[in-house]
């Protein structure tokens, strides 16, 4: 048996049914706009003020946003007894997983860094700052939602477990926070980058075990 | 001789929350075999047919299983967006099948509604879609939660034919049910 095509169609499926989900793909896009463009409302206009916060808000926004859709990434999959198939596969349960949440992230993750531009132009980040914010906020991201996912299987089984997600994944998003905005002041030279590098590296190589294990917790 | 067995469980036990469902339950199954578990409600025979699938552990004993399976559960595995066609073909990729799709469909009488999607689906229609799987691909033992449940007369009937050509083919059966069984089982399991 052959491992990349299960692996194949566990990556299709998902991203069709990140697609087929509605809104629920759009939700964090909107989410992360929405609370990016209050903040000039709450703290003022002045340039000088918002250029200086800017980048760091824009951190919170897109930790909050990753966990906006992630109570029914897998919480679906139990419910409607797809997770039962996959856990009875050879197909390793932690490659799932992580198919899972690759697709997820690139539906509803990726276009969160295409859409900083537009955004930290409006909150007045400098242009020079602009293209390190993207590339921090693109290897971030992928950590949030890596830790989501450990977090969204684990609150799988539970119903409303949307604020257990939050609970459970916000500590895991330090270490990426900190190096995060650490790298989006230094820009692309410093050190800061790749610790974060290395932060998403972690949860690339921690959270699909994590997953994989909550999952066969949840499907019992 | 214990090569023979497709499955041999013994002495299992399983215990949800304070209470014991069940203990010293043993089964085997041979090729051509059809087991049926009966039992009321709640008396284990999901928790059962989970453990016999490796989905959940035993709290006590032991499972041997040679071959694979097929599994039908009470959750039919069809995804809200999912049409029969999309669901038949993504789990015949993932098994590697040759089988066609749109054929395994067409037997199991969902070529009017092969491209409509899981949510729009009725249970029967949902039910068949998740049987379809067991065609993709031959796999020696079909593990079969209810499967009658929510099926017409028609795909009682289905059910019932495949289940035997499965077993003139050398496959087995361990399903649990209500009432009466409409095949001829070789032996059964009472919890």
């Amino acid at each position: 048996m052959t491992t990349p095509s299960p692996l194949f169609a566990a990556f299709r499926q998902a991203l069709s049914e990140a697609w087929a989900g509605g809104a629920g793909a759009l939700l964090p896009i909107g989410f992360f706009a929405g609370a990016a463009m209050l903040i000039p409302f709450t703290v003022g206009s002045e340039a000088s003020q918002l250029s200086a916060i800017g980048t760091g808000i824009l951190w919170v926004a897109l930790a909050l946003a990753s966990l906006v859709s992630m109570e029914r990434l897998f919480q679906a999959d139990l419910e409607d007894g797809a997770l039962a198939l996959w856990a009875q596969e050879e197909t390793p349960l932690f490659l799932v997983a992580m198919a899972k949440i690759v697709a997820h992230w690139l539906v509803s993750g990726l276009p969160l860094v295409l859409l900083t531009p537009p955004i930290g132009i409006a909150l007045q980040v400098p242009a020079a700052e602009l293209l390190p914010a993207m590339l921090s906020y693109g290897l971030g991201g992928l950590a949030f939602f890596l830790w989501g996912g450990v977090a969204g299987a684990l609150a799988a089984s539970v119903a409303r477990g949307g604020l257990l997600i939050a609970l459970l994944a916000l500590p895991l998003f330090v270490p990426t926070a900190i190096f995060g905005a650490l790298a989006t002041s230094e820009g692309l030279g410093g050190p800061s980058l790749l610790f974060l590098a290395a932060s998403t590296l972690f949860a690339l190589s921690i959270a699909p075990f994590a997953a994989s294990a909550a999952l066969r917790l949840a499907v019992d | 001789m214990g090569d023979d067995f497709l499955i041999n469980a013994e002495s299992l036990g399983a215990i949800r929350g304070e209470r014991v469902l069940f203990n010293e339950v043993a089964l085997s199954l041979l090729a051509g075999e059809a087991l049926v578990l009966r039992g009321p409600n709640g008396s284990g025979k999901s928790t059962l047919l989970r453990i016999l699938a490796g989905l959940s552990r035993p709290d006590a004993g032991t499972v041997e299983r040679s071959g694979r399976h097929h599994w039908l559960g009470h959750r039919n595995g069809v995804k809200p967006h999912e049409t029969p066609r999309k669901h038949l073909t993504h789990w015949g990729r993932v098994w590697g099948s040759g089988a066609d799709p749109v054929e395994v469909a067409r037997r199991m009488g969902l070529e009017r509604p092969i491209d409509v999607a899981g949510r729009l689906l009725s249970a029967g229609q949902k039910r068949r879609t998740a049987i379809g799987r067991l065609l993709l691909i031959e796999r020696p033992v079909w593990l079969l939660d209810e499967p009658f449940t929510a099926l017409d007369a028609a795909g009682r009937e289905l059910l019932t034919s495949l289940i035997a050509e499965h077993r003139a083919r050398g496959g087995a059966v361990i399903a649990a049910l209500h009432g009466e069984a409409p095949f001829e089982a070789s032996r059964e399991v009472l919890l």
